[in-house]
This record gives C-alpha cells, structure tokens and sequence, in this order.
C-alpha cells in the first residue's frame, strides 16, 4: 500500500494533522531527513555517513547484523547521544536539540526490550506516554483507542507491565509510545525473543498504525518480518547503509544475506 | 604431553537462569591449535556459554574438559592457570591504572600460577602489548584508551595469560574495516604460537578468513556445525540470522 492511498479512518489532532505546505515538505519531502551522520560512544565511531529518509506515512525498514549500529543511529536521532552530520524532522534540524525537545516535536521511540515501567500497571504506563500532553479529554479517548487496537491490553489494563508476556509488554511500549500522538515512531528490535505468531500480529499492528497516519522506522534483525510490513528499506553494516530500495526488491536482493552472513558464495 | 586429542571439549553443557535455559544440552570439541568459530544471532547463549567454558558460570549440567580432564567445579582464577584465557565483550580495563598495569594483571593471574616476579610480568605485558599494537601507549592510563585500543588492551591482557585456550568475546565489535583486517591478521599470529582459540564474532569476515570450523548457537541450541564456508550457507542459519520467509 502506498502511502498516498493510506486511509485515515482515525483523524489526527490539528496539530498532528498533516497538511502539505512548503514548511511540512522538509527536504525531498521526508519527514525525517538524515545526511552523512556520523555518531559513535567516546572514541569509538559506530556510524559512518549515515544517510536515510522517512516520508510521511511510510513504513521504513531498517535491518542489518548485531552491531551493524541500528540502534545507535535511533539513538542518534533521539538525540540521546551527540552526532555529527544533518538530522532534519519535519523540516527543522535537531542538531542542537534534545532528547525532550525531539519527543515533543512527535518523534517517539520504542526502545528495544520494552524498557517499561514494570511496577506500574498497563494503564499507568500509557498515560506515561502522554505525559506531556494536558487535553484530558483527548487522552480518555487515546486510551481507548488503544485498548481497541490492541484488545490485550484492554483485558489486563490493570495488571502490572512487568508480570506480562513478551509480547504484551511489546504492545504495552508501542501504546505508550502512541500515547504521545507520535508523527514518527521508530521501534527497536520489536521481534526480539516473541514467538513468530505474535510477531506476525505486532506486524499486523504496525500496518495498522501507519494506515492511522502515523509514519513508522522499523528497526529489525528479522529481515523477513520488517520488509514483510515495510514500503521501503536500508540494510547497515558496520556502521555504513549498503543497501537501500523497495521492501520487495530487498527481499530478494543476494546483498541483504550478505550483510549479515558475509560473502561465501565466492573466495573470502 | 596428554592423551586428548583436544585442548577443549565440551559435553552437553546446560545452563538455566531460573525458568530461562540460556544453553540447552551443547556439546563441541576445540582440536589442538584450532580455530573454531561460534556464532548465532542476538540472545543466542554465546556469552554464557564461554563463560561456562572459563568459569565465571557454572553448568546447570554438563561437563567441561581442558587438555582431557573435566574442570567442572574449578573456579575462574583456577581455570586461568591452567591456560584458559578470555576477553569480554564489555571491556573493562581497571581504571586509574596504566596500559602496562593493566596487562600486568593478566600475567600476574594466568597460566602455571601466574608469574609471580613483578618485573618478569612486566616483561610479559609488554611483549603482549606490543604484539597487539599497544607498545606506544603502555604509559598511558588505560582508562583514557579510545574504544579501539581498549579492545586492543583486553586481547593483550589475555595473551599475558599466556593462555593455552583463547576465548575471543566479539573483540571485533565496534572496529573500522582497517582495524578489523589488523585483528584478524594478530589473531592469525597467535594461532602461529600453537595457542587454540574460540572466536565468537557477528563481523562475518573475521570468522570466514579465521574460522577452520564453525557451529552456530540459535535460542540456547546448537543448530549447525561443520566447515566454516558450508554453515554459513546453510538454509538453518540463513533463517536464523533473517528471519522466516513470509
């Protein structure tokens, strides 16, 4: 699905709306517009001029090996760890931003294994999603339109986070990351440790938010499962993006199995 | 001289984490002056497993055996004094120390009971650290390494052990493509001493040009063992490392 036929059943607040204006365009009409990112811990450089864009309402994959530096560069543009190159959101650079500047600008994260607030209940946890927000009444109703996308979490509403399966907790921080009306929502290593059946409903999910409106980076070590829901994709290697193009083209792209298990179809 | 064919064998070792059983009933075997690869996607039970074979974790069943003999219920300094030396993946060097000191310290605590002569532990830090690349840096703080050399550092400190059996903990990991080829190539040198070696690695290169054998860990089991270039082609381990067709 492409994203100018994606539905939007569920109309977005005003100020979240997406009203296509020269401002909103940013470069090349990304939402997200990453050039030659450079970041890394201390001495140790993890990413080498990083280059991505994410349009508005698109999911975009981004796969590759342990350590290749997916999460850092979602770290990177959480602005949880400084960098060196452009990161544009919405047309405005985050460059001296901070990790709250950049949540309130709608740009949210799913930190990879859950990192949820286990002694609250799942209610609680949404609400520490729209910790910001003040519209009570908008709130009320964000919750239970969680509730409805994900029906689990309705049943355990009260239950504490921390005392759910995997795959609970998976949705319990990607509603919570809702809960803030994100316009982008990156999730890190969502399939990590989930049975394949509730990966493939996360997945269901996923397409399901987007067509709400919201625009997904997906960052994933499951190839198949993140170009299986994504319109386009980037595969990293050692800090670098060695591939990039449509989720189907990847799919059956030799230099995806590459990334990750090195060149053995010839000498080494 | 011993009997065992092999400097390592390990036998249906199982590890649980209360209800989680991180390593499920693996067994392999290390030949004399091998170099074996192990890899396996994240979570897979790799780190836990050399740490069974090193002694910082101890089996929930299963055996260990060094140079043929089970050295199950030793502990880790134990271990090390009978030539099992590792690195970790989360580098550690003691801070507030210099380069030299922290090398020191492995020599101090490795093989034959570890040198006792200050001066001779010295001898044997530099020489490790020179051999890694580290010879200029010996006076400096070990703390103030960038990350590179700190990865450096921890291969020099295991080689103070002068250890028998190496256990490479992703010394890779974080490294540019120069510093990889320059790993690899003092990796290839230690195996020239007759030193047998473990290599866990995510950098596939490092185990395609290092790695004789290969076997794959995947949810706590082993999958697939055999020559390096044949598992990494295997349908089992391209599934577990991209996930199921759909």
């Amino acid at each position: 699905m492409s994203a100018a036929t994606a539905p939007h059943p569920d109309p977005l607040p005003a100020s979240a709306k997406r009203e296509p204006s020269v401002r909103e365009a940013g470069e090349g009409n990304a939402l997200l517009h990453v050039a030659g990112l450079d970041a890394g811990y201390g001495e140790m450089q993890v990413l080498r001029k990083v280059s991505l864009d994410v349009r508005a309402a698109e999911i975009v994959a981004m796969v590759g090996g342990n350590g290749a530096g997916k999460t850092t560069l979602l770290r990177a543009i959480s602005r949880l760890i400084p960098s060196r190159g452009k990161i544009d959101f919405n047309g405005r650079p985050l460059a001296h931003a901070t990790a709250d500047d950049v949540f309130a600008m709608g740009l949210v994260q799913v930190p990879e294994g859950r990192q949820l607030f286990d002694r609250m209940s799942v209610e609680e946890n949404l609400r520490m999603g729209a910790y910001r927000r003040r519209d009570a009444d908008g709130i009320a109703q964000d919750l239970e339109r969680m509730y409805a996308i994900f029906p689990k979490l309705a049943e355990r509403r009260h239950q504490l986070a921390g005392s759910m399966s995997g795959g609970e907790q998976q949705m319990c921080a990607m509603a919570r990351a809702l809960m803030a009306r994100p316009r982008l929502m990156m999730v890190d290593e969502m399939s990590l440790g989930l049975a394949p059946v509730i990966v493939d409903l996360l997945l269901e999910t996923m397409t399901k938010i987007r067509n709400e409106g919201v625009t997904v980076l997906l960052v994933e070590q499951d190839v198949h499962a993140a170009l299986s829901v994504a319109d386009r994709g980037y595969v990293m290697e050692t800090g670098e993006i060695v591939r990039e193009g449509s989720a189907r083209a990847l799919e059956s792209d030799p230099e995806v199995q590459r990334a990750y298990l090195g060149d053995v179809t010839g000498a080494t | 001289m011993s009997a065992s064919p092999n400097i390592l064998d390990v036998r249906n070792a199982t590890k649980r984490f209360h209800g989680l059983v991180a390593v499920r009933d693996v067994s392999f075997h290390l030949g004399r002056g091998e170099i074996l690869g192990l890899i396996g996607p994240n979570g897979a039970g790799k780190t836990t497993l050399v740490g069974m074979v090193n002694g910082t974790l101890a089996p929930t069943s299963g055996d260990i055996l060094f140079d043929g003999a089970s050295v199950r219920s030793l502990p880790a300094f134990r271990r090390a004094h009978l030539g099992i030396g590792r690195t970790f993946q989360v580098m550690k060097p003691f801070p507030g120390m210099s380069v030299l000191e922290n090398a020191s310290i492995g020599a101090l605590f490795g093989a034959k009971g570890g040198e006792r002569n200050l001066r001779k532990a010295r001898e044997q830090a530099r020489e490790s650290l020179q051999f890694v690349g580290l010879g200029r840096r010996i006076g400096q703080r070990a703390d103030a390494l960038g990350g590179p050399d700190r990865k450096r550092l921890e291969l020099a400190k295991a080689l103070a052990m002068q250890p028998r059996l190496l256990l490479l903990d992703e010394v890779m990991a974080g490294l540019n493509h120069v510093e990889i080829e320059e790993v690899i190539e003092d990796i290839r040198k230690v195996r020239e001493r007759g030193i047998s070696i473990l290599v866990i690695e995510h950098v596939m290169k490092a185990i395609t040009s290092l790695a004789d054998r290969t076997f794959v860990l995947h949810h706590g089991e082993k999958i697939v063992e055999g020559p390096t270039d044949e598992v990494l082609r295997d349908p089992r381990v391209v599934e577990a490392y991209l996930g199921k067709k759909r």
